[in-house]
């Protein structure tokens, strides 16, 4: 099974026919997600990558029965075209557009809500099923179809996680990058049910960074809901407070959001964590090994 | 982005806020005929910094003659203010806001608003202890903060600013006063794409009357391409200069007091990778995230950035792959380390696609590099070729 995205998934790109867009899709092709097609408005009727372009989303879906969206439309765009494909009728918007503004995603954020949608991102890498699935701009090749369900708010340090658990000889069900934004789709609690709750999930790494308080709702969530062993870390011990670190929602304001609190969540919760980026893997691999897992 | 208090004020007297009046001046002769302005037996000097805490450090001070506002003025402009929320430099001061005196006044009241990341909406609070600061009044009396959310499809209603109205004791016609401004500031906060905004204080004056003594306004970045005449109030002489330098490349860069410099690509791994140079004794210099195309133009600049840093002893580049090959960021690092002539121990490590083939480029190049495998080692690496130096 896997979380969310499977061998099934039929995707859609909007912004198909851009830079990213081809980029992205011809990459996920290659490895064999049903990607069935893209719109592009005013290019509808055309193809590319030997796939149907289509003018709007309504008919992208009608034509092809797709479950999925994948976005690579500029920040400017990104508000209309998530809310363009919550009315398309996918299940799945996964949006990697970064630079989104804020108050833009409170109005979508309520649309998907309401519509009983899920939007991974924006400002993520996206989701993937090794083996499977692949939406979004991670590298394929480091992954290994496993039995870690990992989520993160970041890009390369999930990829880090990641070839940390696949040199261990772990892999991976699936990888939700849940985006560096300060109002997020997906959330972390969101991706903990969905692995609790996943049958081909064994065991959950759990990636936070400075800003906000995400990471000790889903400590406190894990407490009550999850069963399955999980391994937390949070990169930002050493930002100043104050001031943004590359992600809009990476700040530590009014001295609310430091690593420390999120540590510290972890500890109450009882989650194992590391403090080094480097050990990720090794403390799920320990943890798993004294629980005989492995 | 931060706005100055003026502009602050400028920007919230168009939606109807009653703001201090006040006169901007860049010299002693200007603050002076400032004075003359108002027309008041007092003014206020306050130093137009993107910095709280003014007051304490010296930067507001009340005057009461044309000489004494042309000293203050004179006094304060084009040295730096140390404030307890700037660093030990402090911010330049370019120019004074003199503004009517309105002391003493009935009560100091607090007005903000911030994007809560909780409820996911615009939240507004207010609060009967203003003039002090509003974390101090969260901590130690959170029951005096009055918080409202508001639905961002329906936007705040009167009943949302009347109850605040309310709770913060005010009566008659002060009411609909507060409501209004109340309502008018969600307006503002909502068509410029305010991150953060703060009124502190409000002052509810002797004759009953309300006035915006203070205003803070922070913007977010990302929504400034909508905003062209926001952007062009950017004072950059208030942010860090190697910080400004980066953002002309796109590139994401927060400089720290350590003596590592940070070349990394992905803002979390950025940040875990400062982490592990600590973890490992070291102390990072910066926070610097290339992005995801680390091309030789990108790279070059990383490094002119984080050399300009003075304190910098070494460099640590820190690379996850991905899509593009580490082959060619090697044969970008080298060409950079040419053109920049970098002279202080470089630490690389390249994860990802073609990774060993870029550590062997790097090793054949005949240049100070060192590569690493992994977060452990070349952290380890570079703290020690610090130490040793």
């Amino acid at each position: 099974m896997s979380v969310l995205v499977n061998k099934d998934t039929k995707v859609l790109v909007q912004g198909f026919t851009g830079k990213n867009g081809t980029f992205h899709a011809e990459q996920a092709l290659k490895v064999g997600t049903k990607v069935v097609g893209g719109v592009t408005p005013g290019k509808g009727g055309s193809e590319h990558l030997g796939l149907p372009v289509f003018n709007t989303m309504k008919d992208a879906v009608r034509e092809t029965q797709a479950d999925a969206s994948v976005i690579y439309v500029p920040a400017a765009f990104a508000k209309d075209s998530i809310l363009e494909a919550v009315a398309s009728g996918v299940k799945l918007i996964v949006c990697i557009t970064e630079g989104v503004p804020t108050l833009d995603m409170l109005y979508v954020k309520k649309a998907v809500d309401e519509a009983g949608v899920r939007l991974i991102g924006p400002n993520c890498p996206g989701i993937i099923t090794p083996g499977e699935c692949k939406i979004g701009i991670m590298p394929w090749h480091i992954h290994n179809p496993g039995r870690i369900g990992i989520v993160s708010r970041s890009g390369t340090l999930t990829y880090e996680a990641v070839a940390q658990t696949t040199a261990l000889g772990l892999g991976q069900s699936t990888c939700i990058g849940i985006g560096g934004d300060p109002i997020p789709g997906l959330s972390h609690i969101d991706a903990l049910k969905l692995f609790q709750d996943d049958p081909d999930t064994d065991a959950i790494v759990m990636i936070g960074e400075i800003g906000g308080s995400a990471e000790e709702e889903a400590a406190e969530f894990a407490k009550s809901y999850v069963t399955k062993p999980v391994v937390g870390y949070i990169a930002g011990v050493t930002a100043p407070k104050g001031k943004r670190m590359g992600h809009a929602g990476a700040i530590i304001s009014g001295g609310k959001g430091t690593a420390e609190e999120k540590f510290k969540a972890f500890e109450k919760a009882g989650i194992a964590y590391t403090r080094s980026p480097a050990e990720i893997g090794k403390t799920m691999y320990e943890l798993l090994k004294s629980k005989n897992m492995i | 982005m931060n706005l100055h208090e003026y502009q602050a004020k400028e920007l919230l007297a168009r939606y109807g806020l009653p703001v201090q009046k006040g006169i901007l001046a860049a010299t002693a002769e200007e603050a002076a005929a400032a004075y003359d302005a108002l027309g008041g037996k007092f003014a206020v000097v306050k130093a137009q910094v993107h910095a709280g805490g003014r007051g304490k450090a010296g930067g507001v001070k009340v005057v009461k003659s044309r000489e004494e506002a042309a000293a203050e003025a004179a006094r304060l402009i084009g040295t730096n203010l140390v404030t307890y929320q700037t660093d030990a430099a402090g911010q330049p001061v370019h120019s004074v806001l003199v503004c009517e005196d309105m002391y003493p006044v009935e009560r100091e009241l607090y007005l903000g608003a911030v994007v809560d990341r909780g409820s996911q909406r615009v939240v507004f609070m207010v609060s009967t202890e203003g003039g002090v600061e509003i974390e101090k009044v969260a901590e130690e009396t959170p029951e005096k903060i009055i918080k409202v959310e508001v639905d961002p499809l329906v936007g705040m209603q009167p009943f949302q600013a009347r109850d605040c109205a309310f709770a913060l004791g005010l009566k008659g016609a002060q009411i609909a006063a507060f409501s209004k401004l109340m309502l008018g500031a969600y307006d503002a906060f909502m068509e410029n794409d305010f991150a953060l905004f703060e009124v502190n204080p409000l002052a509810l004056r002797e004759n009953g009357e309300l006035a915006c003594v203070d205003g803070k306004i922070n913007l977010d970045s990302n929504a400034l391409y909508r905003h062209p005449e926001l952007l062009a109030m950017r004072d950059k002489s208030q942010e860090n200069e190697r910080e400004v330098k980066a953002s002309e490349f796109d590139l994401n860069y927060v400089a720290l007091e350590g003596n590592i410099g940070c070349m990394v690509n992905g803002a979390g791994l950025a940040m875990a990778t400062m982490d592990i140079i600590k973890l490992k004794g070291g102390q990072p210099a910066n926070f610097l995230d290339v992005g995801g195309g680390a091309t030789k133009e990108r790279v070059v600049e990383a490094f002119k950035l984080i050399l300009a840093d003075s304190s910098v002893k070494g460099v640590l580049i820190n690379i996850f792959g991905g899509i593009v090959r580490c082959d060619m960021i090697a044969e970008a690092i080298i060409a950079a380390v040419k053109e920049v002539n970098v002279t202080v121990p470089v630490v690389v490590r390249l994860e990802g696609n073609n990774a060993e083939l870029g550590a062997k480029i790097l090793e054949e190049s005949g240049l100070k590099l060192t590569s690493a495998q992994g977060l452990n080692d070349a952290a380890e690496k570079i703290v020690a070729a610090v130490a040793a130096l």
